[in-house]
């Protein structure tokens, strides 16, 4: 018995076909994906994807940016989800598309719709007939729901999917046409800046607006309880006002920070949430001689886009306009509507780029930010840009990690019983997916909104901080339990790999220890212990590209790591060198990838290259730093990020599986570049590095923990 | 308020401004030229960088007296679509960027480069774009984006 056929998850819930395609009669494709660009090239594949299923060349296909106006809802672009949601979608949509579009033709010609073919919208068949979707794009209708009575071309057939197609929107970006949101000026818009304490939480206690109303060209002072702005009609007016009304202000005391340099007993010591993500019990007795014990963290982490977050808004009557580079403009618009108690019929949001994103940054809560000052403007556009202050310090950080391992250990050093334990806050807080909302703002204002605590996305999605926390390995038996804190004086939220930075780093250097002992070879190690084709088969491709394991010369160490990011999607192993005296400097990265279908080799590549380089910088460099009231990393100097000159050289190696289903690949290199990179440390200087990032303080720390 | 003038992307300009405003300011208002970005608005990440005379600078940090009758080039200066600056060419052919925010500043300074030094060494590009951030993690197509715009323009 065979599984009755489904539609694509993104395709059931926004089944019209009009939604997702349609045709212009002068030869055009818009095709309107739910999912947004946020440098990772995502508009680049599902162009690719469309022009193959329809038969259409891609410079044909124009993409139409996420609006709650029209587009199809595909919730929130993220999870390294993209390709797998909406790149099946719009393969199945197509296929049908293409088939309804062959019908019509057939009708039209007279000619039966298995003689026709089609070649860059021309449809033709036997004796030079031809008409084509331009020519029928009026007779028509796609305002039809997927029925899955097309079946879309089998790997062979497709000519773009597969290929490495140029970036579509590399070019705007090169020439520097106008194509952020920050680079586009709305007609009569005026500029909102918003007024943030330094103190953690602090309440606005009073107000002074004279100094601001003094400024030239103010068009407004806007408050409501501790959230407070100006609006004016020049950028500068608005920043010079901003300054005045900071003088103005009188804050409360903070609400406390937790112990930077401490953040495991910090972690350990709230209420939490207790969840067992999964057990796995051993029918025979264990040879337990011993029990090995380590203790893993990671720090508080930014987004730290280039960027600062930025958006505009415009009331017309009790409507509003948003212009937002948000991952999720339904989701937005959800909360927007919480928040402002309107329908969200009266909100459209619109999705324009902005620099690159890697969770949920402040895009959202800069967007309520220009509605509530925009509501001050008279109907006229306000355009709000944060600070890169407020950037580094009032957006949600990838949350502290405190993970435990204990593993059982026979005579041989083998592990007969494995228990992994994480102490953290939730991972996700996001927009839209609550009965509160969860904007900055709103839990400024007057009549404030509960401050959102973090939750976790289930295991069957992926999970949160339990991300990857499952093994991949077969030992004999495992608990693996969850404790998500239940008080979150640091605001977090999804970053990039939500939990399996941390987790994939604690489990795979473990193993390099275990394995270390026993006198085995860390690769062997593994692959050993795993049971997937495709797990070995990225482990194995590394590790022959890197040539390992290298003699070993002094001032040089190998590591390696590896995961399957959420267990679920994209295989990646890593293998670093490294070059360690008082500081660590990563040389070279070496990986291996597997994603299925690669819709787009050299967009994975980017993505692999780009998660990798952004885990050595998270590695070996970045920390989120408070004192007992603020959070002190403000700036680039408090928070530095790899330079040009640190960056390690990346090679990587696609495994290409044309017939396996497309999954992402953005968030697949973080885990195990993290943990090469800790292994690496301990081959060259013999050390263990548990707790990140991985700086001259932490390895002094860690040689006299060892001596 | 007084009238400073200079050369912007090889066209003579007068701007009646605050001669301690931020070029960059001065650049993406009343000039109109979005191509430098704000990013820090201190001078830390780049993203604002254009070319004094032969110079890549922070135009976040730069005052306006500063470039009084100076050259001042920013990206919209390098090429266009149409007549595109190698080094445009060049970050095209090595798809060499992710999100793009950073990448104009990141132009201009390998531009500067390749003025006082056209035949650069990978070690020699990671250099002069070491006041650059990229926060995606696309350096190394960019540095070999730099080192194909320059073998170009060397083979001219």
């Amino acid at each position: 018995m065979t599984a009755t056929p489904k539609l694509p998850i993104s395709l059931a819930a926004n089944p019209r076909l009009s939604s997702w395609v349609k045709f212009s009669s002068e030869g055009w494709v818009a095709l309107s994906p739910g999912k947004v660009e946020i440098g990772q090239g995502i508009v680049t594949a599902l162009a690719q994807i469309a022009a193959d299923e329809l038969d259409v060349d891609i410079g044909r296909v124009q993409l139409v940016r996420a609006s709650t106006a029209a587009s199809p809802n595909e919730g929130v672009t993220s999870g390294s989800l993209s390709i797998q949601q909406s790149g099946r979608a719009i393969r199945q949509a197509c296929a049908e598309i293409r088939q309804i579009f062959l019908a019509a033709a057939a009708d039209r010609l007279g000619i039966d719709a298995n003689a026709l073919d089609i070649s860059d919208g021309t449809i033709s068949g036997p004796g030079n007939v031809q008409t084509s979707y331009w020519e029928l794009a009026d007779e028509v209708s796609l305002d039809r729901d997927a029925t899955l009575e097309a079946a879309p071309k089998s790997a062979a057939k497709r000519a773009l999917a597969g290929q490495s197609v140029q970036r579509v929107d590399l070019p705007d970006k090169v020439f520097a046409r106008p194509r952020f949101i920050h680079d586009l000026t709305l007609p009569s818009m005026l500029h909102g800046r918003v007024l943030r304490p330094e103190r953690s939480r602090a309440r606005l206690a009073e107000l002074n607006e004279n100094g601001a109303r003094a400024v030239a060209g103010l068009v407004a002072v806007v408050r409501d309880g501790s959230f407070a702005g100006v609006v004016s009609e020049t950028e500068d007016g608005a920043e010079t006002a901003l300054s005045a009304l900071r003088k103005g202000a009188t804050w409360s005391v903070g609400e406390a920070l937790p112990d930077e340099n401490d953040l495991a007993a910090f972690l350990k010591a709230q209420p939490v949430e207790s969840t067992i993500i999964d057990t796995r019990a051993s029918s025979k007795t264990s040879d337990k001689q011993r029990t090995m014990r380590r203790q893993f963290t990671r720090p508080y982490i930014a987004h730290a886009s280039i960027a600062p977050s930025c958006a505009m808004a415009q009331w017309n009557g009790d409507r509003v306009h948003v212009w937002t580079h948000s991952q999720g403009v339904y989701l937005l618009r959800a909360d927007l509507a919480l928040v402002l108690n309107i329908p969200v019929e009266n909100i459209t949001v619109e999705h324009l780029e902005g620099a690159g994103c890697y969770g949920h940054n402040a895009a959202d809560d800069v967007a309520l930010d220009a509605v509530l000052l925009a509501k001050a403007a008279g109907g006229r556009p306000v355009r709000v840009q944060w600070s890169r202050a407020d950037e580094m310090t009032h957006a949600p950080f990838g949350a502290a990690m405190a993970i435990e391992i204990e593993a059982d250990l026979d005579p041989q050093g083998e592990i007969v019983d494995w228990r992994h334990s994480i102490w953290s806050n939730g991972h996700a807080a996001r927009p839209g997916r609550a009965a509160q909302p969860a904007l900055l703002a709103g839990f400024e204002l007057g009549n404030p909104f509960p401050r959102t605590i973090s939750s976790n996305p289930p295991q069957a999605n992926g999970g949160g901080g339990d991300r990857n926390s499952i093994p991949l390995y077969d030992f004999p038996s495992w608990n693996i339990e969850s404790h998500r804190l239940l008080t979150m004086p640091v605001r977090t939220s999804a970053l990039r790999t939500l939990g399996a930075q941390g987790n994939v780093f604690a489990i795979e250097c473990f193993l390099d220890e275990v394995a270390t002992e026993r006198g085995e070879d860390p690769i062997n190690f593994r692959l050993r212990h795993l049971r997937d084709e495709r797990a070995k088969d990225v482990i194995r491709a590394a590790a022959r590209r890197a040539n390992w394991k290298p003699e070993k010369k002094p001032g040089t160490g190998y590591g390696a790591g590896f995961a399957r990011y959420k267990n679920t999607g994209a295989y990646c192993a890593a293998i670093a060198e490294i070059e360690g005296e008082q500081d660590i400097r990563v040389k070279r990265l070496t990986l291996a990838v597997d994603v299925g279908e690669a819709i787009n080799p050299d967009g994975v590549i980017n993505q692999i290259e780009g998660g990798a380089i952004q885990a050595t910088s998270w590695v070996l460099k970045e920390r989120v730093r408070f004192d007992s009231q603020r959070i002190t990393s403000s700036s680039w100097t408090d928070y530095p990020i790899l330079r040009f000159s640190e960056v390690p050289q990346v090679q990587v190696d696609v495994i290409q599986r044309s017939d396996i289903e497309p999954v992402g690949a953005g968030e697949a290199a973080h885990g195990p570049v993290t943990a090469a990179i800790a292994n690496a440390v301990f081959d060259c200087l013999g050390v263990r590095i548990r707790n990140l990032p991985i700086t001259r303080d932490s390895l002094i720390a860690a040689m006299e923990l060892a001596s | 308020m007084p009238s400073i003038r200079f050369r912007l992307n090889g066209v003579e300009t007068e701007i009646d401004a605050d001669p301690d405003r931020a070029l960059l300011d001065i650049l993406r208002g009343p000039l109109g030229m979005t191509g430098p970005h704000f990013g820090c608005g201190s001078g830390e990440c780049g993203a604002c960088h254009v070319i004094v005379d032969d110079r890549a600078v922070a135009s976040c940090d730069t005052p306006l007296w500063s470039v009084e009758n100076k050259e001042v080039t920013t990206i919209e200066g390098l090429g266009s679509a149409e007549r595109p600056h190698p080094l445009q060419r060049a970050f095209i052919a090595e798809q060499a960027l992710q999100c793009g925010y950073c990448v104009a500043g990141i132009l201009m300074s390998a531009a500067a480069l390749l003025m006082r030094n056209p035949s650069p060494t990978d070690a020699d590009v990671r250099a002069a774009l070491d006041r650059n951030l990229c926060r995606c993690g696309s350096h190394n197509r960019m540095v070999r984006a730099v080192l194909r715009a320059a073998a170009e323009m060397g083979a001219l």
